[in-house]
């Protein structure tokens, strides 16, 4: 069980400064183990501060953060723990890659876990596998990988932990589709045999449509809306009135709607479009 | 119209490290941009597109093959180091990340940083960074940080910085990738209208097949060879033979592809939604009415 609830959190860049922005206004939500929940907002919603409160990066000028019910920062020196089991894979891979050897990168969260040298081994063998790293890349100086390739050393690095909490700043990004896909899935796929709690922050929202069982959408620090992806797709309008874009299949619901073909507006994948689309509606040969 | 880049047979592998053996990363690319088209490159991550985009603007030397700028043979054996500068000022380039580009903190000295280094005098670059930040729209924020600008426009200063440089051609390295959807509307709309209404070359990777419909010409790779070469619209119609090779087609092409193969006669290179629901409110109707109307 990884539960992770905020409580009012409200959270301040600035305070006192003339830049003070409120980041975080007062958000109460609950991720739930078992789940892959989705998080969008455009850029300044507030969503990646969100994200850096759920591992402790950030601590809420107001408000709380519970992991399973028990507030993260009753003991402040025992945040690291905390960092054990909420896993944050950032955006952009490069301030999160330090270490010599793609491998030494890969250990050091198991080691600092205190795992035994051969457990070690096993999980970096396995996490290296898991993001689709070939064994002769682990010798490798992180930095002399491809951009794909850091994306998945990074990934590599927080499964290793098996965290019960994944937290993924935009995972695919500048992956190419095949890539986009084999990451996501296999993440769906730790989800549900491990029945952790995975949170995923992505501009995509094809991809939101895809992998996530529930969508949450911030806009100026607030959580606007919340719902499965049929339910938050569904309500384009609104999403672009908050400056979010709906996947292009969508729109092409809405256009068909418009010409007299009514499928739904709760369409966001290409394949359950066609469904509704085509179904009782094959055209006869000749 | 004349051709900026030509290039014929180019291979590239990367040397060796310690015990390892050099990766290949082109085979005998050979293709060609005339000034003022608009090239996307699409293709798998490794599959050697970020190896020809620096070879175009001369980071890398080409293994073998020849690379021609504004008609100038750069891989000549008499070529010197002039002659390349004098095609590296030709052709730019834009990166992936907004935060690894910039190199001043105010957003006109940033831009200013090019045409300082090529020597011009000081009212001149003042003309080429008003010019460049107006041309990207960001004459607002000159002497603002550039710390505290969105990804978006971090990008877009980038472009300015390239332009200020009385640059040809532009090539950008997936310069979206790291944009949210408005920060890459924004990039977008700038490459656009810097080629249409300057008439720059735009050479433009990427992994969004939406960015790529806007496009002259698609040039999709795979494993250091280019294996599709034509319009969006002739690209996007071999709908299975891009899935064969791992990338995607925008969704309206797909969703046509599914209206297709249940036997409806619909086109697949149709990337705007309202046309595309068109065409299928066509094709629909046409069966049920023996295609008499629209």
């Amino acid at each position: 069980m990884a539960e992770i609830t905020l409580e009012n959190v409200t959270y301040i860049y600035g305070k006192g400064a003339p830049y003070e922005m409120r980041a975080l206004d007062d958000v109460s939500l609950t991720f739930r183990s078992g789940e892959v929940t989705g998080l969008i907002g455009h850029t300044g919603s507030g969503k990646s501060t969100l994200v850096q409160m759920l591992n402790g990066l950030l601590r809420p000028d107001s408000g709380k953060v519970l992991l399973d019910g028990k507030d993260i920062w009753e003991d402040p020196k025992k945040i690291q723990q905390i960092r054990f089991q909420v896993g944050l894979v950032m955006q952009y891979p490069e301030y999160q890659l330090f270490d010599e050897t793609v491998e030494a990168d890969i250990s050091f969260g198991p080691k600092n876990m205190g795992l035994a040298p051969e457990k070690i081994k096993e999980a970096v063998a396995r996490a290296a596998q898991f993001a689709g790293l070939a064994p002769e890349l682990l010798k490798k100086s992180p930095f002399d990988l491809s951009g794909g390739q850091k994306r998945r050393a990074a990934l590599a690095g927080i499964m290793a932990m098996e965290p019960a909490v994944l937290v993924l700043d935009e995972p695919a990004a500048g992956l190419d589709p095949g890539g986009r896909r084999e990451i996501l899935g296999r993440i769906r796929e730790y989800q549900r045999e491990s029945g952790a709690n995975v949170i995923i922050v992505s501009h995509s929202m094809e991809d939101m449509a895809l992998y996530c069982d529930r969508v949450l959408v911030m806009e100026n620090g607030r959580l606007v809306m919340s719902g499965t992806p049929a339910q938050v797709f569904s309500q384009a309008d609104a999403l672009i009135a908050v400056g979010l874009d709906v996947p292009q299949i969508t729109r092409v619901a809405r256009a068909l709607q418009d010409v007299g073909v009514d499928i739904g507006l709760d369409i966001y994948t290409v394949k359950f479009a066609a469904q509704r689309l085509l179904s009782g509606r094959e055209a006869h040969e000749g | 119209m004349s051709v900026i880049i030509n290039a014929e047979h180019i291979s590239y592998s990367y040397p060796a490290d310690e015990a390892e053996r050099p990766v290949e990363a082109l085979r005998d690319v050979s293709f060609s941009v005339a000034e003022g088209e608009f090239v996307a490159i699409l293709g798998h991550n490794g599959c050697g597109k970020s190896t020809l985009a620096k070879i175009l603007c001369m980071i890398l030397q080409p293994g073998e093959g020849t690379l021609s700028i504004d008609g100038k043979d750069m891989t000549a054996d008499d070529i010197t180091e002039e002659d390349i500068n004098q095609g590296r000022r030709k052709v730019g380039m834009v990166f992936q990340n907004p935060d690894n580009q910039l190199v001043a903190t105010i957003v006109e000295e940033d831009v200013a940083f090019g045409p300082e280094n090529l020597g011009y005098p000081p009212e001149k670059i003042r003309r080429r960074v008003d010019w460049a930040l107006e041309t990207v729209g960001m004459t607002k924020y000159a002497r603002h940080a550039t710390h505290r600008l969105s990804g978006g426009q971090k990008q877009r200063v980038a472009i300015a910085g390239a332009i200020a440089m009385h640059r040809k051609c532009i090539i950008f390295d997936e310069s979206t990738a790291m944009l949210d959807p408005h920060g890459r509307k924004e990039v977008m709309d700038t490459i656009t209208r810097l080629n249409r209404e300057e008439g720059i070359t735009v050479i433009h990777i990427t992994h969004y097949m939406n960015e790529a419909t806007m496009a002259d010409r698609v040039l999709v790779m795979q494993k250091g060879g280019i294996i599709m070469e034509g319009k969006p619209a002739e690209v996007f119609s071999r709908t299975e033979e891009l899935w064969a090779a791992g990338l995607d087609v925008p969704q309206t092409t797909e969703l046509l592809w599914h209206v297709r193969r249940a036997g409806y006669d619909v086109a697949l290179d149709i990337f705007d939604p309202e046309k595309c629901a068109a065409e299928i409110a066509r094709a629909l109707k046409g069966t049920a009415h023996g295609r008499d109307n629209t």
